[in-house]
């Protein structure tokens, strides 16, 4: 076979082998995103049949929508909560379970099993454990303490759903951060030891910075995960009480699919896409201030 | 380490487990309650009854969700890990004009979750009559977004292939497929099982997009008929939705507990590690 022939069958293959993932990505991501915001700039209503050009009135209905502040401010609480809870958690995990210590693998083990529950099963029996008259009650009550109607006040709501979310997912980060943890170098801990640097600055100086590109990639896909939660939502408070957990996708939800209304629903998603695009930046920006190296 | 130190880590380990394990043991042992006692916490139940369990499935077309679910997670799988690691490694391996822009094309779908574009999906689905049907729950994402981070992934990985192993492969007189199908896709093997976790779990947790596609109860998936287990005034019986639960919990953890260590160091080393 010449080289011709070779490659041009190379040309073929690449082709050939990238034309699925391309006609995915274009038929539902790129068309789709085209579309919502083409579809943002109408009045739709799909029980009454109306699809009517109306510029940009759902942007200035979202920005009179009195619901839409407490909206942003349910889905910002939500996705810090979640971050600072589950990465700083996860990260505690890691070290203790990085130590040189019998039975460690059975706490990782452990430590991750909710990852592989299914997400409604486990947020279920956390809403039958979070009742007013539930387990969690139950035990604070041995210990003499009133708890309170964890999902049904404002003041809990949302912290609850975030801790609920965090037990379940928290592992993942773990096994991320142990692997990250046992890459760096152990040279650099008997060097640092011997300059007479006790735990806590080998932590901050040696160990912090070397898994940083990990914290920052854990960081934005824990990110983009808090912003699209949707399940837990549904099932521990409906949005409630009042719209204290009702955040952005649990909104456009609401707005698309139980009030029909589809322009102001993508209004809402094109919100939803912005915010998420302009996290991802930032938090790209960030990484050349914190993140030690790159490969 | 010390002896005082090593216990003092235990006790804080075993602490912190509790939160984490002590659900899905309350989640199992409640469902052999009558709903009568649901409430009274003991450690293991009082009265045994397999009532709720028999529950699940005359109170819906169970089996037939739980076939739902599972049929449509294995399809999703196996369409992902053709789709993403032929493209995975054609934009790793082979040179092509335009092979930049294109990884772009798909680079970006990384950063538009599937609930921006829920709309237009649903009224594309809607005008082509597959809404109420099993299509989009396979297609949006066997190749959408999940799809785009499963090719990510699996670009790479092939990236670090030896560039030797190849070579060697052309002189002995391989083709293209050949060399992808015989030598990268075996050496793929981790990436692949990682991939198939992530896809799996994502597709077996599916819940916004069957909630709103799916309105025919035996065309339900799993997270949506697990909401359903009420009595004829809305009250949830919680037993029978905890035994419906444990159902659709139990085979994920134990192929989890029989494969932790692939399971886990596959998560663990897939280009994820920064």
């Amino acid at each position: 076979m010449n080289y011709w022939t070779t490659r041009r069958r190379d040309l073929l293959t690449g082709y050939l082998f990238v034309t699925p993932a391309l006609i995915g990505a274009v038929a539902f991501v790129f068309v789709p995103l085209v579309l919502v915001v083409w579809y943002s700039l109408h009045e739709w209503n799909v029980l009454a049949d109306t699809f009517d050009f109306v510029g940009t009135e759902n942007y200035r209905k979202l920005a009179e929508d009195p619901q839409v502040p407490g909206v942003l401010r349910a889905t910002a609480l939500f996705s810090a909560g979640l971050v600072v809870l589950n990465l700083g958690l996860a990260l505690v995990l890691a070290v203790l379970l990085n130590q040189r210590l019998r039975g460690t693998t059975v706490f990782r083990v452990l430590f991750f099993s909710p990852v592989v529950v299914s997400l409604l099963a486990w947020t279920i029996v956390w809403g039958f454990l979070l009742q007013d008259n539930g387990g969690i009650n139950a035990f604070l009550d041995l210990v003499g303490i009133d708890g309170p109607n964890w999902l049904r006040s404002e003041g809990t709501a949302m912290a609850s759903v975030v801790v609920v979310q965090v037990f379940k997912n928290v592992g993942l980060n773990m096994v991320l951060f142990l692997a990250a943890l046992q890459g760096v170098p152990q040279e650099l801990y008997e060097a640092a030891r011997t300059d007479g640097a006790g735990p806590w600055t080998v932590f901050r100086r040696i160990t912090l910075p070397l898994i940083s590109p990990t914290i920052l990639l854990t960081s934005i896909i824990t990110v983009v995960g808090s912003l699209q939660v949707f399940a837990q939502i549904s099932v521990l408070t409906q949005g409630g009480p009042g719209t204290s957990t009702t955040v952005l996708v649990y909104y456009l939800y609401q707005q698309a699919f139980q009030f029909h209304a589809f322009g102001y629903g993508s209004t809402l998603s094109v919100v939803l896409f912005l915010i998420v695009l302009a996290l991802t930046v930032l938090q790209w920006q960030m990484r050349k201030k914190w993140v030690f190296h790159e490969n | 380490m010390k002896t005082k130190n090593r216990l003092l880590l235990y006790g804080l380990l075993l602490v912190l487990c509790v939160p984490f394990v002590f659900p899905t043991w309350w989640m199992v042992t409640s469902s052999f309650k009558p709903n009568a006692d649901i409430f009274a916490f003991d450690f293991a139940p009082g009265t045994w009854t397999l009532e709720p369990w028999r529950q699940v499935f005359t109170m819906q077309p169970f089996a037939q969700q739980y076939f739902n679910s599972a049929y449509i997670a294995v399809v999703v799988t196996l369409g992902t890990l053709v789709v993403a690691s032929t493209a995975g490694y054609a934009f790793a391996r082979i040179r092509f004009p335009g092979q930049n822009v294109l990884f772009l094309v798909v680079l970006t779908g990384l950063l538009i979750p599937s609930e921006v574009t829920i709309v237009p999906l649903f009224r594309m689905f809607n005008s082509l009559g597959l809404v109420d049907t099993h299509w989009p729950l396979i297609l949006v994402p066997m190749l959408g977004p999940p799809s785009v981070l499963a090719t990510f992934i699996m670009r790479q990985f092939f990236i670090t292939l030896p560039g030797e192993l190849e070579e060697a492969a052309r002189i002995d007189g391989l083709g293209r497929p050949a060399i992808f199908r015989r030598i990268a896709l075996p050496l793929a093997r981790p990436a692949l099982g990682a991939v198939a976790i992530f896809t799996f779990l994502h597709s077996w947790n599916l819940y916004l997009e069957p909630v709103v596609y799916i309105s025919s109860r035996t065309k339900y998936t799993l997270p949506q008929a697990l909401t359903q287990f009420t009595d004829a005034y809305q009250g949830q019986l919680w037993n029978v939705q905890l035994s419906a639960a444990s159902m659709t919990a139990i085979p994920v953890l134990i192929v989890f507990v029989i494969a932790q260590r692939q399971f886990i160091e596959g998560l663990a080393h897939t280009g994820l590690k920064g």
